[in-house]
């Protein structure tokens, strides 16, 4: 029993950051695109053309 | 009276094998159970309760891809301790996530079911050969004209005729994609090419040819009449959506299921309610979804045009009013005043400037990313580069994907997702079911969404059904699985009534 109450708890807390969390904002994010694009830079994939090519997935569903 | 909105999400992963044979039915299957060797007692989802049209996803024997001679083969099919499914389906780790009671519960064991798949790839390194990797990404097409799905599912009156559940829903599928599309480079649309849209707004629209029917794999259609309830089937109906794309960001995973559902429920309230209706809705889908400046028109069935963005508009007010003369209670309260929020608050911000929701609709994330990419490197629209920076989007490596690295906002917190990855949510019979494979796994014979056999040592096997969705809560049965210490007590217990 205890551990629900803990768990209800938990819950509402983390509700408000959530409400806090997605209030729009002129997005950091924008703010930082050269800082993303040095990264993509660093880390995507070598070979893009080949890498690309051969991915290749059957249809599924 | 609208049902309370049960639902949950499928998700089909594509699968990628580097450094060695890329068979990706096998290296499903070695993901799965590299996972639930390393992480739990085997349970064994039942194929033989499900109809003859599932019983079709059991790996084809006449399968052209060759089986690893290297590498046993199993057929696969788990259900976890979470009361999700993980299972092969066709050529890909398929991860159905346990029925939830909320949009927000549905976001939660989602992002479980990502962190699941990341777990699999560490157990599953271990068993590949040296310089071999498994790639895995959240997307729903390779960019030559293969898809796969990211399924909905929601529970439905019976009593509300399947025409209104169309028209609850038609028009939603085909604008939805405004804040839910996940981004594609390129086009995969029959009879176009591939460089004549340069980017689009959703990994699927190019692959529905009808409105209505019953098919998911080939002339897929934006309506899915599947009628496989998994449930009283007298009282419900599981309406199955494949008209989506996976999504990375969590507020578009969040709107996307809890708008549908609003809709739903408004219709259950008042089936004689004017739904938005479009002239030709697979022609629409595309016309949308290959038009990210959002002019676009469409034809509506009275003969006008109109964009995406004021149709939405229109079934926001819908969902506005059903949750003003309602509460909201059959989708959750607080669930839908967050969604009309993030609702109103994207349409206007698709309208003014779509950067300014960069940070939670995933197909203007990606175009931005996209973009910058290009203006920086000054590469061609279409160019391989900005192919590979869509599909790394959807990277579940966590030093490659570039989701996780553009901004995007959250709506549950990491400790949330943990402990879903372990733990069955508690408002639906997914508790019984997560709780039984954790506490009894080793007598579970099978178990199925509305069943679970037991082998209590003595014959005959005992099959527990679980017809509604909404019983078999924490509420209802927490006590006495915390007071059977083994599948014997249990079933004993099931037998007396629960007071």
């Amino acid at each position: 029993m205890p551990d629900r109450i803990q768990r209800k708890k938990t819950e509402r807390q983390s509700e408000e950051v959530a409400e806090a969390e997605v209030t729009p904002t002129e997005s950091a994010a924008i703010d930082d695109i050269d800082d993303l694009l040095d990264e993509i830079d660093e880390i995507l994939e070598e070979n893009a053309e080949e890498f690309v090519r051969s991915y290749v997935q059957k249809g599924g569903e | 009276m609208a049902v309370p909105k049960v639902c949950g999400l499928e998700t089909e992963y594509g699968i990628l094998v580097r450094g060695a044979d890329n068979n990706p039915v096998t290296a499903s299957a070695l993901l799965i159970n590299a996972y639930t060797g390393a992480a739990q007692e085997q349970v064994a989802f039942d194929l033989i309760a499900e109809d003859p049209q599932r019983d079709a996803r059991s790996p084809d024997p006449l399968d052209p891809y060759e089986f690893d001679p290297e590498l046993e083969y199993t057929p696969v099919n788990a259900v976890l301790t979470n009361g999700a499914r993980y299972y092969v389906d066709h050529a890909h780790p398929e991860m159905s996530t346990p029925e939830v009671r909320t949009p927000r519960e549905a976001v939660i064991w989602d992002r479980a079911g990502e962190e699941i798949i990341r777990q699999s790839m560490t157990a599953a390194q271990r068993l590949v050969p040296d310089g071999a990797e498994i790639l895995i990404h959240k997307n729903n097409s390779d960019g030559k004209g293969n898809s796969y799905g990211c399924h909905e599912n929601y529970l439905v009156d019976r009593g509300l005729p399947f025409g209104k559940v169309i028209s609850a829903v038609m028009a939603h599928f085909v604008t939805r994609q405004v804040f839910a599309g996940a981004g594609k480079v390129g086009c995969e649309l029959p009879g176009m090419a591939s460089d004549s849209v340069s980017f689009q707004i959703s990994q699927r629209a190019d692959f529905f040819e009808e409105e209505v029917g019953l098919e998911t794999t080939v002339r897929r259609p934006i309506v899915n009449t599947r009628d496989e309830p998994h449930c009283d089937p007298a009282k419900y109906r599981r309406l199955h959506v494949i008209a989506g794309d996976a999504n990375m960001s969590e507020v578009a995973t969040f709107l996307k299921v809890a708008s549908t559902a609003m809709l739903l429920a408004a219709a259950e309230d008042d089936p004689m309610m004017e739904m938005p209706a479009l002239a030709n809705p697979v022609r629409a889908i595309t016309q949308v979804s290959h038009d990210p400046t959002l002019t676009a028109v469409v034809s509506t069935y009275e003969g006008t045009t109109v964009r995406a963005i004021e149709v939405q508009w229109q079934l926001f007010e819908i969902a506005r009013l059903w949750v003003e003369r309602t509460g909201g209670e059959a989708v959750g309260e607080e669930d839908c005043n967050l969604a009309l929020r993030q609702w109103e608050q994207i349409l206007s911000g698709l309208e003014s400037d779509p950067l300014t929701v960069a940070d939670r609709v995933d197909w203007v994330a990606k175009q931005r990313l996209i973009n910058a990419y290009a203006d920086r490197h000054n590469v061609v629209a279409g160019s391989a580069s900005l192919r590979a920076i869509d599909l790394q989007y959807h990277d579940m490596r966590p030093s490659k994907g570039l989701a996780s690295r553009c901004g995007l906002v959250t709506l549950v917190d990491g400790n949330e997702v943990q402990q879903a990855t372990t733990h069955p949510p508690t408002s639906t019979r997914a508790y019984f079911r997560g709780r039984c494979v954790e506490r009894y796994g080793h007598d579970i014979i099978a178990a199925n969404w509305d069943s679970m056999v037991f082998d209590i040592g003595v014959d005959p096997l005992r099959r527990v059904p679980m017809d509604d969705p909404l019983r078999g809560t924490a509420e209802l049965v927490a006590n006495v699985i915390d007071n059977s210490a083994t599948a014997v007590d249990l079933v004993a217990a099931l037998a007396e009534p629960i007071g």
